[in-house]
C-alpha cells in the first residue's frame, strides 16, 4: 500500500489544474490574436471577460498549495512539485494577461481600421502555442529534455518580435497618420513574444522540480 | 558481556591514522565521533551494518530512521550503553577525540564524564531540584557547598530553567512539569561538564511549547557541546539539526548537510522515508 495515499492524490489535483490553466491560457492566446486579425470586438470582449475564470483558477492553485504545505509539511519532491504549481500558474495567469492585452489593442483599434495585421504575429502566435503545449506535455511528464526546447523556441519568438517591430517602425514613418494604430499592433506582437518568456520560466520551474536546482534559461 | 572487538591491531591503526587525515570537513568542522565500518550484532541478529559516519564538533547531527532501523543503538554506542545488552557485539572502530572507545583498554567511566546522555522520558532522581543536579559533580568527588552551588546554578541557567526553579531548589523534582524534568534533566547532564550530549528522543513524552522549548535549548547548546539526537520526528530533525543521517535496516543510507537531505536527497529510499510514503 502507498502511504500518503491521499495527499498523493491531493498533488495530482492540484498539478491537474496548473495543466487546466495552462490550456485555457493557450485558448485564450488563440482566440485574442483570432479576434486582433478578424477586428471581432465581440471575441475579444469574451476573452478578457474570460480572465476572470484564469485568475481564480490560480487563486485555487496557490490557497490549495499553501493549505497542503501548512498540513502536510511536504519536503523534497514534494515540497519542489508545490512550488512548482504555485510558480507556474503565476507565470501562466500572467500569460493570460497578456491574452487579455491583446484583446485590448483589438478594442482599441475598432472594428473598422483599415490596417492589416502583420502575418507574423499568426506565425508567433503558432510558436507560442506550440510552446504551450511542449510546457504542458514537459510538466506532465516532468520531462526535462523537453523543458529545455522550450528555451530555444522562445529565442525563436524574439528573433520574430525583432523583425516585426523593425518593420512596423518602418511603417510609421511611411504612415505617421497610423502611427497610434500601429503602435497597438506592436504592442499585441509584444504581449505574444511575453508569452515566450513566461514559457521559458515555466521551463526553468520544471527543471527544477525535477532537478532541485534553479537554473536560468533566459540568459 | 562486554563489547568483543574483532578489528585487527593494524587495522585499527590504518583508521585511526586515517581519522586523523580526516578530522575536519570541507567546511573545516571538527570531528568529535568518528565511525568507521562499524558492525553490530545482538546475538545472531545483525543491527547496524558497516557504518561509516562523523559528528562534527559543536553542530547537531540528528539520526533518523524508521523504528528498529538502529539509530537508538548506534547512539548508545557511542557511549557504549549497548553493551549492557546482553549478546552485544561489534566490530570496527569509534573514535572519540583520536581513540578507540571499543578497544578494551578504553575505560568506560571517562567516556561517560565526556559524553552525556538525555533520554526520551524525562528521569529525574526522586530528589530535590538542587541534589538532581549536585549529584554528578559529587560523586566525581566535589564537596565544597559553595562550588556545587555555583555548579546547581550555573547548569539550570545552561539549561534555560533557572528562573522557573530558583526559588524551590528544595523541593522535589517530581513536581516539575514534563518539559522542566525534561530540561533539568538536560541540566543535570550539563553538571558534568561534557563534550558531547546524546538526546534519544527528548521531546516524544513532552506537549508543543515543552517541545520547542527544548529544541530552542539544543539551538543554545550547539554554542559549547556536540549534540547527537536520535528522533521519530522528521520536523524536529529538519528544524534543528545541521547535519542527518538516515538509517534503514541497520544501513546508513544517507548522511549530509540537512539543508541537502531534506531538500534534494540522493538516495531514492531517503526521499521515500521523508516524504513520507514509508516507514
Amino acid at each position: 500500500m502507498v502511504a500518503r495515499e491521499q495527499f498523493e492524490l491531493e498533488l495530482e489535483e492540484v498539478k491537474n489544474k496548473v495543466i487546466l490553466l495552462a490550456q485555457k491560457a493557450k485558448k485564450q492566446l488563440n482566440d485574442s490574436v483570432t479576434a486582433l486579425y478578424q477586428a471581432d470586438i465581440k471575441a475579444a470582449e469574451e476573452v478578457i471577460d474570460a480572465d476572470k475564470e484564469l485568475d481564480k483558477i490560480d487563486l485555487d492553485i496557490n490557497e490549495t498549495s499553501i493549505l497542503l504545505i501548512a498540513r502536510q509539511q511536504p519536503v523534497a519532491s514534494d515540497l519542489r512539485k508545490l512550488i512548482v504549481a504555485i510558480r507556474t500558474a503565476s507565470d501562466l495567469e500572467r500569460m493570460a494577461d497578456n491574452a487579455k492585452n491583446i484583446a485590448r489593442s483589438t478594442l482599441h483599434l475598432g472594428e473598422k481600421h483599415d490596417l492589416t495585421i502583420h502575418p507574423a504575429l499568426d506565425e508567433m502566435r503558432e510558436v507560442a502555442i506550440r510552446m504551450i503545449d511542449l510546457a504542458i506535455e514537459s510538466y506532465r511528464e516532468a520531462d526535462i529534455s523537453l523543458a529545455k526546447k522550450l528555451s530555444e523556441l522562445d529565442d525563436l519568438i524574439d528573433g520574430m518580435y525583432a523583425n516585426v517591430l523593425k518593420e512596423l517602425l518602418e511603417e510609421t514613418a511611411t504612415n505617421p497618420q497610423k502611427i497610434q494604430l500601429i503602435m497597438q499592433m506592436a504592442f499585441s506582437g509584444r504581449y505574444i513574444e511575453r508569452f515566450g518568456d513566461h514559457l521559458t520560466n515555466i521551463a526553468e520551474n520544471i527543471m527544477y522540480l525535477v532537478k532541485g536546482q534553479s537554473l536560468d534559461l533566459n540568459e | 558481556m562486554s563489547l568483543v572487538i574483532e578489528k585487527k591491531g593494524k587495522d585499527k591503526q590504518m583508521n585511526h591514522n586515517a581519522d586523523r587525515m580526516n578530522d575536519t570537513n570541507k567546511e573545516n568542522n571538527k570531528v568529535v565521533f568518528h565511525t568507521q565500518d562499524l558492525n553490530l550484532w545482538y546475538n545472531s541478529t545483525q543491527a547496524l551494518k558497516s557504518i561509516n559516519l562523523p559528528i562534527y564538533e559543536k553542530k547537531v547531527t540528528a539520526i533518523i530512521g524508521p523504528s528498529g532501523c538502529g539509530k537508538s543503538t548506534y547512539l548508545k554506542t557511542l557511549n557504549r550503553m549497548v553493551e549492557l545488552v546482553q549478546g552485544v557485539k561489534t566490530s570496527g572502530t569509534i573514535t572519540y577525540r583520536y581513540k578507540n572507545i571499543l578497544d578494551r583498554s578504553f575505560k568506560v567511566e571517562e567516556l561517560r564524564t565526556n559524553v552525556g546522555m538525555v533520554f526520551q522520558k524525562p528521569n529525574p532522581f526522586p530528589k530535590s531540584i538542587y541534589e538532581n543536579i549536585a549529584y554528578g559533580p559529587k560523586i566525581h568527588g566535589i564537596k565544597n557547598k559553595k562550588i556545587l552551588d555555583q555548579i546547581v546554578e550555573k547548569s539550570l541557567r545552561g539549561a534555560y530553567i533557572w528562573d522557573e526553579v530558583k526559588d524551590r531548589l528544595k523541593e522535589n523534582a517530581y513536581g516539575l512539569s514534563g518539559g522542566q524534568q525534561q530540561r533539568l534533566c538536560i541540566a543535570r547532564c550539563l553538571a558534568i561538564e561534557p563534550d558531547v550530549i546524546l538526546m534519544d528522543e527528548p521531546t516524544s513524552a513532552l506537549d508543543p511549547k515543552s517541545t520547542l522549548k527544548v529544541e530552542e535549548l539544543i539551538q543554545e547548546l550547539k554554542k559549547d557541546y556536540s549534540i547527537v539526537i536520535v528522533t521519530h520526528n522528521m520536523q524536529q530533525a529538519a528544524r534543528i539539526s545541521d547535519y542527518t543521517a538516515f538509517l534503514l535496516n541497520g544501513e546508513l543510507v544517507e548522511f549530509s548537510d540537512t539543508n541537502t537531505l531534506f531538500s534534494t536527497p540522493k538516495d531514492k529510499r531517503t526521499e521515500d522515508y521523508i516524504t513520507g510514503r514509508f516507514g
